[in-house]
């Protein structure tokens, strides 16, 4: 159902911006939705190789040893462990929160949770080097990068603050 | 219109960076094949695939946006609000909108490239994406909700709200400290 909803939206979005590029004149409607229909087409062969290789080593991660190197009392070693993790683990929407979940699951402390899904959405290798780097100015994605390592230790210590829910 | 025309990167559909995850995933996938056997193989790829057709329409429509997008923005509106001299005020948009903003990664690298060409301040774009990359609220409810649960998600994001702040403004400060060594990049 969400699901759905993100595909509705995003088409509405599309359907809105193309309503306002076509009253702008047909050339620039179509010299644009031209680019944009080319942009995907160079992105398909990438997609496949993201989607469908995230599956493959995702099959070779060792959740239960994740989960007991997240231990709630591993702490600052802990926390380092789980940023690198996080980093190391592939892209791909499932993947890092279902790791994370097993880990909590299996005794993982929360701030250190937290680190990993927060590393894992700002770093993960694999989507670094498809998207990213693949689309963005490279030199924007390393900035982007080494401003960001501090975040999920931040976030971490956050939630250390804050308490658990 | 006296603008100069907006300059987007090239995409090439094949470069270093994707044949270095294809070494890797063609490696993980003769491991599992020789280990997990054929069936675990083809459930895999069964999966992945479907996953893979579901998120096409979701590309083409990103990749629609982005370039109506990079044509209709104004770019004045870019760099008042989100631009060089638009402050920290310029940073919070930022960041606001990557929280609103649908869909993936796909969607969310070209936007931010075509907020770059019309104009945006790098610091401003480094938070958007940070912002989509933690706080959005697609990737929070489709895939973070149903292995956390609520309360967990919340706590996470309140954790979160302050992260991409200051990523915009430490990367400001970093293009700041670099000084030329930055815009000889460019």
């Amino acid at each position: 159902m969400m699901v759905l909803f993100v595909d509705v939206l995003l088409w509405t979005i599309a359907a809105m911006l193309a309503v306002v590029a076509a009253s702008r004149g047909r050339v620039l409607f179509r010299d644009s939705a031209r680019e944009g229909l080319v942009d995907f087409v160079k992105l398909i062969p990438r997609i496949l190789l993201g989607v469908v290789g995230a599956g493959y080593i995702a099959a070779l991660l060792p959740q239960e040893v994740v989960g007991r190197w997240l231990g709630a009392d591993s702490g600052a070693t802990g926390l380092a462990i789980a940023m690198l993790g996080g980093a190391l683990t592939p892209g791909g929407p499932v993947i890092g929160f279902s790791i994370g979940a097993a880990a909590i699951k299996g005794g993982a402390g929360a701030p250190q949770v937290i680190a990993y899904t927060t590393a894992w959405a700002l770093f993960a290798f694999q989507r670094l080097f498809i998207w990213e780097l693949g689309i963005m100015p490279a030199r924007l994605v390393w900035l982007r990068v080494a401003v960001s390592w501090p975040l999920p230790l931040l976030a971490a210590l956050g939630a250390m603050l804050l308490g658990r829910p | 219109m006296s603008e100069a025309p907006i300059q987007r990167r090239p995409r090439k559909s094949f470069d270093w960076s994707t044949a270095f995850i294809a070494v890797v995933v063609f490696g993980a996938a003769i491991v599992v094949y020789w280990r997990d056997g054929e069936a675990r193989f083809l459930e895999i790829l069964s999966h992945d695939v479907t996953l893979f057709i579901d998120i096409l329409p979701k590309v083409l429509a990103a990749c629609l946006i982005a370039s109506f997008v990079a044509v209709l923005m104004p770019r004045d509106v870019v760099v008042r609000w989100v631009g060089a001299e638009s402050g920290f005020l310029g940073i919070v948009i930022a960041s606001l909108a990557g929280v609103i903003c649908p869909g993936g990664p796909i969607t969310i690298f070209p936007i931010a490239s075509a907020f770059i060409a019309v104009g945006a301040d790098v610091g401003a774009t480094i938070a958007f994406v940070t912002s989509w990359t933690l706080l959005g609220y697609g990737r929070a409810l489709v895939w973070e909700l149903p292995f956390f649960g609520p309360d967990f998600v919340i706590w996470r994001s309140l954790v979160a709200i302050p992260l991409p702040i200051l990523a915009g403004l430490l990367a400001r400060w970093l293009v700041r400290a670099l000084g030329k060594r930055w815009d000889a990049g460019r």
